[in-house]
């Protein structure tokens, strides 16, 4: 996104740090379970409280989710990490420390490519991924005078992605969200509910001059949807720019997004005043991976958005706009491709993203619960190509399919909605509406085409829509050239 | 003969034949640590729990189900974890704590039949080589200098353990060891101190003190007996990630070896200008009955030495700085109550530590502060690996070290006390040892010339604690020390 300030064109760069809990019923180093929404305090061990005595041991699901994504990011894996302690203090921080990894991450240098909406294809260096536990929450507002600690959180793993900064503009940066979590949804390594804190991302943000060097930075602090982080970075760039273009240089701080005002602002110097005295966590081994067990995960990958996308642009003679769109969901690939198999797939596209999108967006629905099954688009996208039905009946049927649930050849049977296709009736149909409207037929053959759509629609009323219109234009216009 | 001047050996023995029922054994020992309170031993005595579980071990010598350990009384250093019984690492901070679970080792021990006596004294979360720090006074050693009342310290940071093994409270005692925390305590008290392997014994439900080198081990007054305990308390702890997945070996049978045939490294930088004659002495005794056993004496260097004691004072306390962070007042423990969540952090930390945990915390939080970790904590980590590499060099050429436990024999309380770095010097012969992560033991050798215990070092292959434990017993036979406190 280049600003335009007083000085002309500003070029805002951009990277981020996301942070995904991992899908696993255990904590990272503990047994507890993960469940979201869970009555405080439940689903806690003697570990994630930190009693004395208590050790941490890695769990390995966690450890092979965390690999899976470097894998899905194209990422080298490295077969040595360390983990570190870094310390600090807090209420809900029960060791006073948080196991992380620092200098000798599970994942190094990957990439993640992103669909911009030309078509094109931007390319986002990940920089390392790594493995963290997460911390309790502390919570402020059920008392006067006393902070709550829920420590359910406590221990659950995450993997920390963080991104080179690669991206310019807030859409770019909304697209690398979506993608990262597209590929990590394909992968079952996080579920990506952002409202649910299951993906947080940390933004840097800073400005400079169109080739000059980078920017002082600025972190965005634990931002919380990808609105927010797209209305972080409009605000915090223009805030550079100003404060730049007004003379004054830009400090490199944490900051924290207000979301009510849409303004970031400086976290009191207290909140980020850390030397966290990084060292090797002695209670834990180094992690070695086994190079076998790596190329078995990458083995059993599944195809990810890229590659299906590629194959939905060859297979289905998509665009790639369209083949990016369908594959951003795996579910909603999943179903696409189980209806356009076999049949048109341009065709297919059409229904599923306009028809199918549209009725489920309305309805909030995703298309995980659609009340219509793919096999029952499939008979209707087929009851319009053998001619059955036309393309605008096809659409009522659709929304009563929608609404009731019933298939689509049942619904055209039972309302009786299946094209005439007899020329003797449609032709006696349209000899009635000329009958009726003689003086304006003579306008149509005067050469006033403007009339014959009239005409089209008089002929549909009067044949119930069972017509095909296209047909019954062609007939027209043979009468109207007498 | 008295109930209490049993070994574990014999007692097992006696229990077997039904000469006196484990009640009887606990009782007796009940009995002694209730006279013997001005010792200050124990921080908890659980004469009720000594009892019922006496009472089980009964039951099950009476079925002829008995484990390895059926019946023997043993003494818990107070950092081990035990479930339903207070459990204070010798701190205040800990008050009012006790733990829902019970550490690995000494759940180990009660599963082979062991009764547990009570929780003994300690220094404060294991800092400390006197006996001196712990918030609940400190322990006394049964041991006096000849014509000398004064009071000596037991050693430490295992003194209350090492006190009641040596003043016959307990038949034998776990300890920890990170510096030396068994075996100078050993030494000091006329006993044997082994600390094995690191990873030999689970940490699970041990209060950490330096995780890095904290090992599990055993005071008991034989080598058998240690033998015995280690049996026991040894295993690979899934829940410990540093634990040695490997089966445990049969040490008793090890006593037996000998050392016919072995080479015995002597280690010239372990002669120190300060150290006393009887010490010099009472080593080159040890020289000579190992000798007269069939063993060859062997110079050998380990040119890192002198680095040992400076690297060890960073490494733990860095570890330790990050262990102890967990005592905030939120979960457990003592909490003095602040204006802020940072002012009850202060108020609940600088009430529950004592000097010399406050020390180590911020010696420790130092040398991990950006601009100070590669200077100190890395450097340390360097030496680290050269003094394990001096030893696995020195390993190639000898089958075990010997070397004497201290450089000197137990201090007065109110000694050393001034000036750490004095007190830091009791470990000189033993933190190489943790650093490296080998085992060790402590055999009491003779005395000094005012009439107190000597101990000799014996330091082995990493997982070697077989050839320890035959040496050691080589050295015990040829000493026959037999002195006893009183």
């Amino acid at each position: 996104m280049a600003i335009r300030g007083e000085t002309g064109e500003w070029e805002v760069v951009i990277g981020l740090e996301v942070h995904a809990q991992i899908v696993s019923r255990a904590k990272l180093f503990s047994g507890a379970a993960t469940a979201f929404g869970a009555e405080p305090n439940t689903q806690v061990s003697f570990v994630d409280a930190a009693f004395p005595g208590m050790l941490p041991v890695i769990n390995e699901v966690c450890v092979s989710q965390a690999v899976r994504t470097g894998l899905g990011l194209e990422a080298e894996i490295n077969l040595r990490s360390v983990f570190d302690r870094k310390n600090y203090f807090y209420a809900d921080l029960p060791a006073g420390y948080q196991i992380s990894q620092y200098l000798q991450p599970i994942v190094g240098k990957g990439t993640l490519t992103l669909d911009m909406p030309d078509g094109t294809i931007k390319t986002v260096g990940i920089t390392r991924l790594h493995l963290e536990q997460d911390a309790g929450k502390s919570l402020h507002d059920q008392d006067p005078r006393l902070s709550y600690v829920d420590l359910n959180r406590s221990g659950i793993a995450l993997m920390e992605i963080v991104s080179e900064p690669d991206m310019r503009t807030a859409e770019e940066a909304g697209l690398y969200l979506k993608k990262l979590r597209s590929i990590m949804r394909y992968l079952g390594t996080c579920d990506g509910n952002m409202d649910e804190g299951s993906m947080r991302a940390d933004v840097n943000v800073s400005v400079r001059k169109p080739g000059a060097p980078l920017g002082t930075r600025c972190e965005i602090k634990n931002v919380n949807s990808m609105r927010y982080v797209q209305q972080a970075i409009e605000y915090e760039s223009r805030r550079q720019v100003e404060i730049i273009e007004g003379g004054g240089t830009i400090a490199q701080e944490t900051r924290l997004f207000d979301s009510r005002q849409s303004t970031t602002r400086p976290m009191r110097s207290k909140e980020h005043a850390h030397d966290y005295r990084y060292f090797p966590d002695p209670d834990l081994l180094p992690l070695v991976l086994d190079p076998e067990w790596v190329e078995e995960l990458r083995r059993a990958l599944p195809e990810l958005p890229d590659t299906k996308k590629a194959r939905f642009m060859r297979e289905y003679s998509l665009t790639p706009y369209d083949a990016g769109v369908l594959v951003a969901d795996r579910e909603t690939a999943a179903y696409y491709e189980a209806v356009a198999r076999g049949r048109d797939g341009k065709l297919v596209a059409n229904w599923v993203m306009g028809e199918l999108f549209g009725r489920l967006n309305k309805a909030g629905k995703s298309v995980s619960d659609s009340p219509v099954s793919a096999a029952a688009v499939g008979e209707l996208v087929d009851l319009v190509a053998d001619g059955t039905i036309s393309g605008r009946t096809a659409k009522d049927v659709f929304d009563e399919m929608f609404a009731t649930g019933k298939g689509a050849r049942a619904i055209v049977k039972a309302k009786g909605l299946t094209q005439i296709t007899d020329t003797g009736a449609i032709e006696a149909a349209i000899d009635g509406v000329i009958a009726a409207n003689a003086e304006k037929f003579e306008q149509v053959r005067a050469g006033k085409d403007a009339l014959l759509g009239w005409f089209v629609g008089q002929v549909m009323k009067a044949t119930g829509g069972k017509a095909n219109p296209a047909s019954v234009n062609e007939m027209l216009r043979k009468k109207a050239k007498g | 003969m008295e109930l209490t001047d049993l070994t574990i050996a014999a007692a097992r023995t006696g229990l077997a034949k039904r000469s006196f029922s484990a009640l009887e054994l606990a009782d007796a020992h009940i009995a002694a640590a209730a006279k013997a309170r001005d010792l200050n031993a124990f921080i908890t005595e659980t004469p009720e729990r000594a009892r019922e579980m006496a009472g089980r071990s009964d039951a099950r010598l009476a079925r002829g189900e008995a484990g390895l350990l059926e019946g023997i009384p043993l003494a818990i250093k107070d950092l081990f974890c035990t479930e339903g019984v207070r459990t204070t690492a010798g701190s205040h901070i800990l008050e009012g704590f006790v733990p829902p679970y019970e550490s690995t080792v000494t759940a180990n021990l009660w599963r082979a039949g062991a009764v547990m006596l009570g929780k003994t004294n300690l220094d404060e979360f294991a800092m400390g080589s006197s006996n001196m720090t712990s918030h609940f006074g400190p322990v006394k050693s049964p041991w006096t200098r000849r014509g000398d009342n004064r009071p000596l310290v037991p050693g430490g940071s295992s003194g209350g353990s090492a006190a009641a093994v040596a003043a016959r409270l307990a038949l034998g005692a776990t300890g920890t060891d990170t510096g030396g925390s068994i075996r100078q305590p050993a030494a000091f008290t006329g006993i044997v101190g082994l600390k094995p392997t690191y990873g030999r014994c689970s940490r699970w439900g041990i209060v950490a003190f330096a995780s890095s080198l904290d090992q599990a081990g055993a005071f008991a007054r034989t080598v058998e007996d240690t033998a015995l305990m280690l049996q026991s308390m040894a295993g690979h702890d899934p829940k410990d990630s540093t634990s040695f997945a490997a089966p445990v070996p049969d040490y008793a049978a090890a006593l037996g070896r000998g050392v016919k045939g072995l080479k015995i490294g002597i280690p010239k930088e372990y002669r120190l200008d300060t150290m006393p004659e009887d010490i010099e002495r009472l080593w080159r005794q040890g020289i000579d009955w190992l000798t007269a056993a069939g063993a060859e004496a062997v110079e050998i260097s380990l040119p890192h030495t002198k680095y040992a004691l400076p690297a060890y004072y960073i490494v733990a306390p860095a570890e330790a700085s990050s262990n102890l962070a967990r005592y905030d007042g939120v979960r457990f423990g003592l909490r003095v109550e602040g204006e802020t969540l940072d002012d009850m952090y202060e108020r609940t930390r600088a009430a529950g530590f004592g000097a010399e945990v406050r020390r180590r915390v911020m010696i420790g939080t130092y040398v991990l502060s950006a601009g100070y970790y590669d200077a100190y904590y890395l450097k340390a980590q360097r030496v680290r690996a050269l003094i394990a590499r001096d030893f696995t060099e020195a390993f190639q050429r000898v089958d075990a070290i010997l070397t004497p436990t201290t450089p000197s024999a137990a201090f007065a309380h109110g000694e050393k006390t001034a000036d750490p770095v004095q007190m830091y010097l009791n470990d000189i012969f033993t933190v190489t040892v943790n650093l490296a992560g080998l085992p060790a033991v402590s055999v009491p050798a003779g005395l000094s010339g005012d009439g107190l215990p000597l101990g000799l070092h014996v330091i082995g292959r990493t997982f070697d604690e077989e050839t320890v434990l035959g040496a050691a017993k080589v050295l015990e036979d040829a000493a026959g020390f037999v002195a006893r406190p009183y």
